[in-house]
This record gives structure tokens, C-alpha cells and sequence, in this order.
């Protein structure tokens, strides 16, 4: 069963409840044959179509307090962005309540319920109200906005002739604006140029200062890591993990690419089948490069693997990952290519790597994993394209020592001289 | 600590027909009904011309085949007149419920990614609708004074039998407006159910007794047809002379109790269909 770890957030766990989600389900129905055609219609009028249940969230509660940055994980598919739609009062929940305090204002995506008919003043207007103001706060509120996007003399010339960047401004200057209580934000606003992401997170960092609440649904755990006070974790529509951001992140990375954790799935079900890598071979070696199952404590671990890349894949990085047999992560590292002078850092369709070379061997005697994630374009944001199982080797020795590893010490233990005459 | 009280904690009940506060829903459904209306007005290049020329032309065309192919118009008084009110009364009611049935799947955007109170969009629709039928009206009542009817109390009824078609209108509209998300055949279904809706309504003809229309159709027109008596009532409102009153077409008075009834169904399950829909629209589009 998949445990829900509570950690009391550091510094608002006392500050008072804006948001109060308790048992929250949502499932789709989602048909099984679309009907697309009338004659497909016509000849079976009367057929329901089947249905297929898609839990989307399952007995999702939580806290969020105020002025708290608050993270929800997960990978495509979690729930994440169903369980904000929900919040946001866009889908209803089937089961469950939901509590806040305060005006909420969501940012599903940039520049939502824009209309190209009408001009930037009009927008600006319709979507204050939208998110809550009475038209005469919106009008007040609209000089603000214009001139912070910006716009110049453009404020009277409809959306549709505005050129994609000014649209951009505008819809971030509504957004930059807004004086909600609480912000929903979906990672789709991470999605652009990285100087507007940067632009973004400096509107996050302001927001934070200001003591506002803000949720944030996104799967960049640097974003995570950086600013929430807690995050949680959705996985397969359960929470399963509400706390520390970093330890949510590492949770993160152990289901999408460690596996083992999550014993009602087999390992090799990750997904994705070799569609961007392709594993030809991996083994150990020993220090006369013999191809060995087991090695030693202490001894370092030769690892040898040969990758043929099935796509071009720019800027690839391989992330190894050493897992002990209860699926903990016990350590990990990121290799890049090693690149000659003027070699371009891509692999081409057919082009095999080998990574190979030794590792620093601080393993416990046991069983190990290794696994190997493939990433492109070398960003924290990019998600692993694809995960490979490598091998499992055994770990043999005598010192079962505490923990996982064992580190080399070189301490000293010096008894005080004993005093004469006490 | 916080100086500033929180606001307590409110229970979010999800998307619904008019959720998030009367007042957001009416500015909202003003905002909109002004996009809407400009819409309709601003995007072609006659404008506000168009909502005139084409009940007009359809006038012109209805009264050329009526008086002079079909000898029809000739035997009713004010025919002419009878029919110009008519054609833009019904002109309101299949504009609005036309324009309502798109009108949720065509704010998809809005829809699908705000909160946004659902009732406000096929209103919005009926809303610009009925402030065409307004100006349309001004066109009509000068027709009407023209052909040498003279004001009478009885016009003061109108604006009631407008509000009573504006009723059954909006109950309509949020009707196919909320199934058609789900059921997109809605659109065609109810286009063929409102085409065949103008002539089993009495637009080019009357049901004056003694006139073109047996008896028995008469009785099966005005019983079962709700906009049959709407119509019949704002000719005796408006142009009074020869008009006969739904009671005495029905058979008595009585028996107007079965359009009656027909027009609440229809607003009741309007209510219940679209409350029972709306939180459930964005999923389905």
C-alpha cells in the first residue's frame, strides 16, 4: 500500500487554513469507440457507447496555509492538473469537499478566455471580472495593467491584430496584476522562451515575498525546489508524499525512474518502449576488464554499457541511478558525451555510445539495481525521455555496517590525560 | 502573528449555471451580451443593417408569394402588417435558440479553463438576440402606423407577450445549449424541428375561423403549439382588427391550459436539464 508521509510545512504550519481539501475523487468516463460519423450514429441510434472509467483522484485531502507556496508534482497523467481544475472550480469532484478562504485566481494557461474580437481594454476588463472583480474595480485596475504590458498605442486595436509577442505581454501583465488571495498556476506557464520563464519565476519570488498563497502544479522540481515550502506528490491519483519539496522531488524522480517502489507494477512497465534508446549491452568488468556478476566491497565498480541511440537526440545526458533492493535511490550521477574538438553533442539515428569507466564503490554487502535515464537538452525541466534497466549485480563483503553505505572515516577518538589527585 | 483577519473558509461546489456570486454573474452576462452584440453588429460591413434587411427581405419575398401567387394575404385585414410582426417575432425566437445551441461549445476557451458561471453564455445569445428584436420592433410599429392602425391601450399588453416569448426562448436555448455538448446531433435535430417550427406556427397564414385552416388543425396548431398562441395574442394586441383570441381558437378557455402546461414543462426541465449538465459541460467538450 502507498504511504502518505506528513511532514509539518517549517514555517506556516501555524498560520491559518486558505485552502481545506478533504477526500477528494474524480473519475472521467471516457468512451471507448468516439462515434464520429452521423452514419455510424444512424446505424446503432440507440447503442450507449461503452465506457471506460478513468480514476482520475483518488481521497486527495490537504492543507494549504496562508502565504504558503505550495507545490503539487506528478507526471503527465497523475491527477495533478484534474486535482487544480477542481480547485478552480472548472471540473466538479465526485466525491469530497473543498474549503477557501479568499478569492482564488487561476492561470490554466496565458491569456485564457481571450476574445480576438475585441481590443486589449475590453479584454483586460471581461477578465477582471472574471476572476472576481466588479466592473468598477476592473476599470480601476486596467491602467495598470496596459502599462505594464506595455502596449503603447495598441490598446485600442483588437487581439487579433496584435502580433503574438504583444499578446504574450499582455496576457503576463493580467496575470502579474491580478490581486487574488490565492493563485493557481499550471506549468503550462513555465512553457515559453526562458526569458519569459525567468520573467515568471521573478513574478513567483515577488509573490512569495508578499506573503501571497500560491499552488503550483507543475514536474519541474527545480521550480519545486527553489520556491515551494511544501510539495506534494501525486502519483497514479493518490497522494504520496505531502511535505519537504526536496523529498517530494527525490520521490518524484524514484517513480518515474527508479520503479521499484511501486511493487504493483513490474518493472520493465515504464511506458515507454525503446523509442529514443536502444540498450545493446551492459555489463561489469574487473580490473583485467573480464566481464564479472559481482564485486567486492569497497573495490570500485567498473560499469560498461552500450547505448544506440533510435532518434536523433541533441545534447543527450544519461542519468545512472544505483538502487538497493528495497528501491531506495542509494546514489546517482549524470554522464554527458565526451566530445572531441568540433564534435557536435548529438547522436544520430543508428549511433551507438559506450559509457564506460569506473565508479567509487561505497555499496553495503546486498543486491543492486542500476538503471540508466536518457534526457535531452541537458535542462532540469526536460523530462527523461526514457528509462533503461541495466543490470543488478551483488555487492559481497563483511562489514553489513548502519545504513546503506559506508563511507571511509578518518577520525580520532582521544581520551583526556586523567587528572593526578581527584 | 497575522494582523489581518482571514476571510473564513467557503465550500467550492464546483462549476455550475450561475456559480461564483450574483454580481460576478451579472457583469458577466453584461460583458458578454456586449461582445456578443458587437459581434453580430461590428464584424460585417452593414452591421446593424443586416439585422433589419433580413427579416425585410424575408417580408418582401413572403408577401409577393402570399398576396399575389396565393391569394391568401388578400381575404385577411392587415395582412401585410400581420405578417412583418409575425416574422420578426419568430425571427427573435430562432435566432436566439440557433445561435444558443454552438453558443457553449463556441466558448470553449472560456469554458474549459475558467470558472465561469455557464448560464451566462446562451443567455448572452438570447440577450443580443432580443435587443435585435427591439430595434426590429421600431420598424414594425412604424409600419404599422403607417398602414393607418392607430395606437390603442391594448399595445401596452405587448412588452408581456414579448417577455412571455423571451422566457420560452431562454428555456429553450439552455435546453439545446446543454445537450449539445454531449449530443452533437442537437444542432441538426433542432435546425429541421425549428424550419418545420414556421409553418406549423401561424406566420403566413391565421387561424381566423372561417379561414384556410380546418377546424380540427386549428384546435391540434394552438393546443400543442405554444408560439401558435404567443403570436395569436400579439396580433390582438397590436393590431386588434380581426384577431381572434387563443381561448376562443382553442374551443374555450379551458383548454388553454395544455399550451400553458407545454410552456412550463419546457422551462422546468430547461432548469433541470441545464443545472443537472453545467457542472459537468467542460468535461464533455
Amino acid at each position: 500500500m502507498p504511504q502518505v508521509h506528513e511532514d509539518a510545512g517549517p514555517s506556516h504550519a501555524n498560520a491559518p487554513v486558505v485552502i481545506e481539501a478533504r477526500g477528494i475523487d474524480k473519475t472521467f468516463r471516457i468512451p471507448k469507440n468516439r462515434v464520429t460519423s452521423f452514419k455510424e450514429r444512424a446505424s446503432h441510434p440507440f447503442r450507449r457507447g461503452e465506457f471506460r472509467d478513468l480514476q482520475a483522484l483518488r481521497n486527495v485531502s490537504f492543507d494549504v496555509h496562508r502565504g504558503e507556496f505550495f507545490g503539487i508534482v506528478g507526471r503527465n497523467g497523475s491527477g495533478k492538473s484534474t486535482l487544480l481544475k477542481i480547485l478552480a472550480s472548472i471540473y466538479r469532484a465526485d466525491a469530497g469537499t473543498i474549503r477557501v478562504a479568499g478569492n482564488m485566481a487561476p492561470f490554466i494557461e496565458l491569456g485564457v478566455g481571450f476574445n480576438n474580437e475585441l481590443t486589449a481594454r475590453e479584454n483586460v476588463a471581461l477578465n477582471g471580472v472574471m476572476m472576481g472583480l466588479s466592473r468598477r474595480e476592473a476599470a480601476h485596475r486596467l491602467d495598470a495593467v496596459l502599462d505594464f504590458a506595455e502596449l503603447g498605442d495598441f490598446t485600442d486595436l483588437k487581439l487579433k491584430n496584435y502580433s503574438s509577442g504583444m499578446l504574450v505581454r499582455l496576457a503576463f501583465s493580467v496575470m502579474v496584476q491580478a490581486d487574488a488571495d490565492i493563485m493557481l498556476v499550471d506549468e503550462v506557464l513555465a512553457v515559453g522562451d526562458a526569458a519569459f520563464a525567468q520573467k515568471c519565476i521573478d513574478v513567483f519570488r515577488r509573490r512569495r515575498q508578499q506573503g501571497k498563497t500560491v499552488v503550483l502544479v507543475t514536474h519541474d522540481m527545480g521550480l519545486v525546489e527553489a520556491f515551494c515550502h511544501r510539495a506534494m506528490l501525486i502519483h497514479d491519483s493518490e497522494v504520496r508524499f505531502l511535505g519537504d519539496p526536496e523529498e517530494a522531488g527525490m520521490r518524484y524522480f524514484r517513480f518515474n525512474f527508479g520503479g521499484t517502489e511501486d511493487s504493483e507494477h513490474p518493472r520493465q512497465d515504464f511506458g515507454v518502449p525503446d523509442v529514443h534508446a536502444s540498450l545493446e549491452d551492459a555489463w561489469l568488468s574487473d580490473a583485467d576488464g573480464n566481464r564479472v556478476d559481482n564485486v567486492e566491497q569497497d573495490q570500485p565498480i567498473r560499469l560498461n554499457i552500450v547505448v544506440r541511440a533510435r532518434r536523433e537526440l541533441e545534447r543527450p545526458v544519461f542519468g545512472f541511478h544505483f538502487l538497493n533492493a528495497e528501491g531506495v535511490r542509494v546514489f546517482g550521477f549524470n554522464q554527458e558525451l565526451t566530445l572531441g574538438d568540433g564534435q557536435p553533442d548529438r547522436l544520430v539515428p543508428g549511433q551507438r555510445v559506450r559509457v564506460s569507466g569506473s565508479v567509487e564503490n561505497p555499496l553495503l554487502p546486498g543486491r543492486y539495481y542500476v538503471n540508466c535515464w536518457v534526457a535531452r537538452n541537458r535542462t532540469q525541466g526536460d523530462v527523461a525521455l526514457q528509462i533503461l534497466q541495466l543490470l543488478d549485480f551483488v555487492v559481497y563483503g563483511t562489514r553489513l555496517g548502519p545504513g546503506v553505505v559506508s563511507v571511509r572515516s578518518e577520525l580520532e577518538a582521544v581520551p583526556d590525560p586523567v587528572e593526578e589527585g581527584r | 502573528m497575522n494582523a489581518v483577519r482571514p476571510p473564513a473558509l467557503r465550500e467550492v461546489r464546483g462549476p455550475s449555471a450561475v456559480g461564483g456570486g450574483w454580481r460576478r454573474f451579472f457583469d458577466l452576462l453584461y460583458l458578454i451580451s456586449v461582445v456578443e452584440f458587437k459581434r453580430v453588429y461590428f464584424d460585417t460591413v452593414l452591421g446593424y443593417l443586416w439585422t433589419l434587411m433580413r427579416p425585410l427581405m424575408l417580408y418582401a419575398v413572403l408577401l409577393a408569394v402570399f398576396t399575389q401567387v396565393f391569394k391568401l394575404g388578400q381575404q385577411i385585414a392587415h395582412y401585410p402588417e400581420i405578417l412583418l410582426l409575425n416574422i420578426v417575432l419568430f425571427g427573435f425566437f430562432q435566432e436566439a435558440t440557433m445561435g444558443a445551441v454552438h453558443s457553449i461549445v463556441g466558448a470553449e476557451g472560456i469554458v474549459r479553463k475558467t470558472q465561469f458561471p455557464r448560464l451566462v453564455i446562451p443567455l448572452s445569445v438570447v440577450l443580443t438576440a432580443l435587443f435585435n428584436l427591439g430595434l426590429n420592433l421600431i420598424v414594425v410599429f412604424v409600419f404599422v402606423l403607417v398602414s393607418g392602425i392607430e395606437p390603442a391601450w391594448s399595445w401596452l399588453a405587448f412588452p408581456l407577450i414579448v417577455a412571455a416569448l423571451f422566457v420560452l426562448a431562454t428555456a429553450i436555448s439552455m435546453i439545446v445549449s446543454a445537450l449539445f455538448p454531449r449530443f452533437r446531433d442537437t444542432a441538426i435535430i433542432w435546425g429541421v424541428f425549428v424550419a418545420s417550427m414556421f409553418y406549423a406556427t401561424p406566420i403566413v397564414y391565421t387561424l381566423d375561423p372561417g379561414g384556410l385552416v380546418p377546424a380540427t388543425m386549428r384546435h391540434i396548431i394552438i393546443l400543442l403549439n405554444p408560439l401558435a398562441s404567443i403570436l395569436e395574442l400579439a396580433r390582438m394586441s397590436v393590431i386588434g382588427e380581426g384577431a381572434t383570441s387563443p381561448a376562443t381558437l382553442a374551443g374555450g378557455g379551458v383548454y388553454l391550459i395544455v399550451p400553458i402546461a407545454i410552456s412550463v414543462a419546457i422551462c422546468l426541465s430547461a432548469v433541470v436539464i441545464f443545472s443537472r449538465e453545467a457542472p459537468r459541460i467542460a468535461e464533455a467538450l
